[in-house]
């Protein structure tokens, strides 16, 4: 077992030895190292090839033309790509975008920047569970909105939106739906083919690939138009100029392989590893799941242990890796805004942790962290006044904090 | 964020965890913070008829470098007097943890909890001579 153990799948993954093999062919001069633009040499034209073949891999993951996927540097260049690309092109037809307030920021510091450019933005909050309700979203939904943009599996809590049927509420009024993929593509089953989604975001390395490599889908049926955010050369049919790294996309064409074939087993395993970390954990005292205890990610299960603050949490457990909700891993003060959105009070928020498992998480693992977790809560709540107060019996929302 | 090595070691090995008697007329009681920022310190003190700190005890929820200002408060207290205990500042516990900037607030926090157990035994000895 190597220590410390990684328990942070959500926040990227390692790339698989397959796909890092068939990466280092594409390098040096022995390699397939070629500028696929070239079309004078043949250099150039098995690089094209390549690139190619890991498009069509990664447009079958999801059930979509070749035709539709556009490399970009990954989900928040996509992010990017998708909500300012669409908005500026549509926007004769209306400024008003729909969004959620839990989104990730690169979504986020988008839509702010186009408020910033005379855009509406409706921020719509996600139920207790932390789903966005398709129904919220019919009530947002104005003459003048051009565009919805929702995630499909959120990256804190990892729970899954209904996008199939959002897509039944923005197709109809021709209303171009945008979906961050990043934590689902790859991870979870993705149909273009029957979902009403118009533009989708892609991340190579949450799926096994390597950094710095994503993709936006952009439907051509019906047609999805957006603005070049990036222009030099018109690459990738006018929407990204940029050379494009044959490694990187040979990389995510074996992830997506790899995907495909091994998705169903992989989710089996990871469910099992998940539900094993959760029941052994779940019998203490005040301890809370965040989000849907269904509708989520195989692998990511976020916990609130209460009375216990989440960064000296993440300190005690010295051998795991893992992510906190709380607001002294962040820069500001601030709990997770996700965990806010959900109704979490300020100290569940500030008493959270995230893990994830993934395709190389064994048993033996899980059980370790296990043990550590309970250990370190138990020490944390013997210095911890809040317990203390709560195991007197006094209700901490009658008490007044002096703050400053 | 790697942890300064005092840091983890008032974490391991924390100084004088516990709880005193509230209603005690020679403790002195400090609660700072709030859940909603993430950091809760509890101080306590206890003085002799001289007025000197011969014991302390501290209870906080918040991060590493909260729980280490306060352990490493209640150590520097004793065998103070209130006036110097009072005298404590918080940028001497900082360099005495190699705090980083992000954290200073947290030494902060643990010299706000010394002055407020102080005003707190200041109270009870008044309330004393009053009645």
């Amino acid at each position: 077992m190597q220590l410390p153990i990684y328990l942070d799948y959500s926040a990227t993954t390692p790339v698989d030895p397959r796909v890092a093999e068939k990466m280092s062919d594409c390098l040096t001069q022995e390699g397939n190292f070629g500028n696929p633009a070239s079309r004078s040499h043949s250099f150039g034209w098995q690089a094209e090839e390549a690139i190619e073949e890991g498009r069509a891999l990664l447009a079958e993951l999801i059930g979509a033309d070749p035709r539709e996927i556009v490399w970009t540097s990954g989900a928040t260049e996509s992010n990017n790509l998708a909500i300012k690309g669409a908005a500026h092109f549509y926007q004769k037809k209306g400024k008003h975008i729909i969004t959620s307030s839990i989104e990730h920021k690169a979504v986020l510091d988008t839509c702010r920047q186009l408020e910033r450019e005379g855009f509406e933005i409706t921020y719509l909050s996600p139920d207790d569970n932390g789903l966005t309700q398709p129904a919220a979203i019919e009530a947002a939904i104005r003459d003048d909105t051009v565009l919805v943009s929702i995630m499909h599996a959120n990256n804190e809590i990892g729970v899954i939106n209904d996008i199939a049927a959002i897509g039944e509420l923005t197709r109809p009024r021709k209303i171009i739906f945008h979906v961050d993929g990043a934590q689902s593509v790859g991870k979870i089953p993705v149909d273009m083919e029957s979902l009403k989604v118009d533009l989708l975001s892609i991340s190579a390395h949450k799926m096994y690939g390597p950094k710095g490599i994503g993709a936006l889908f952009v439907r051509r049926k019906p047609r999805v138009r957006i603005e070049a955010q990036i222009h030099g050369g018109g690459h990738e049919r006018g929407m990204r100029s940029g050379t494009l790294p044959t490694h990187q996309i040979v990389g995510v064409g074996e992830a997506a392989r790899i995907a495909m074939q091994d998705m169903a087993t992989d989710n089996a395993r990871l469910i099992k590893l998940r539900e094993r970390l959760w029941d052994g954990v779940k019998d203490m005292e005040e301890v809370y799941l965040n989000g849907h205890p269904e509708y989520r990610l195989p692998g990511a299960l976020n916990v609130s242990f209460n009375f216990v603050e989440g960064e000296s949490l993440i300190m005690a457990l010295k051998d795991l890796a893992i992510s906190s909700g709380s607001a002294c891993t962040s820069a500001s003060l601030e709990p997770s805004y996700v965990l806010r959105a959900l109704g979490r009070s300020d100290e569940l928020a500030h008493s959270s942790l995230r893990f994830s498992v993934g395709r190389f998480t064994t048993e033996e693992e899980v059980d370790h962290a296990i043990v550590q977790v309970r250990a370190a809560v138990e020490k944390l709540r013997e210095l911890s006044p809040l317990w203390d107060m709560y195991k007197d019996g006094i209700d901490l929302n009658s008490v007044q904090w002096a703050a400053h | 964020m790697a942890y300064g090595e005092k840091v983890l070691d008032h974490y391991e090995n924390p100084r004088n965890v516990g709880k005193m008697d509230v209603n005690d007329s020679s403790v002195g009681t400090g609660m700072v913070g709030a859940p909603a920022c993430g950091d809760v310190m509890r101080l306590q003190i206890k003085v002799d008829d001289n007025g000197v700190i011969e014991d302390a005890k501290f209870k906080t929820y918040g991060c590493g470098s909260a729980i280490a200002s306060s352990s490493l408060l209640t150590e520097w207290v004793k065998g103070k007097t209130l006036d110097q205990a009072a005298e404590i500042k918080n940028m001497d516990i900082a360099e005495e943890l190699a705090l980083p900037p992000v954290k200073i607030h947290c030494s902060v926090l643990a010299e706000d909890a010394i002055k407020a157990a102080i005003a707190d035994l200041h109270e009870k000895s008044s309330k004393k001579i009053a009645s």
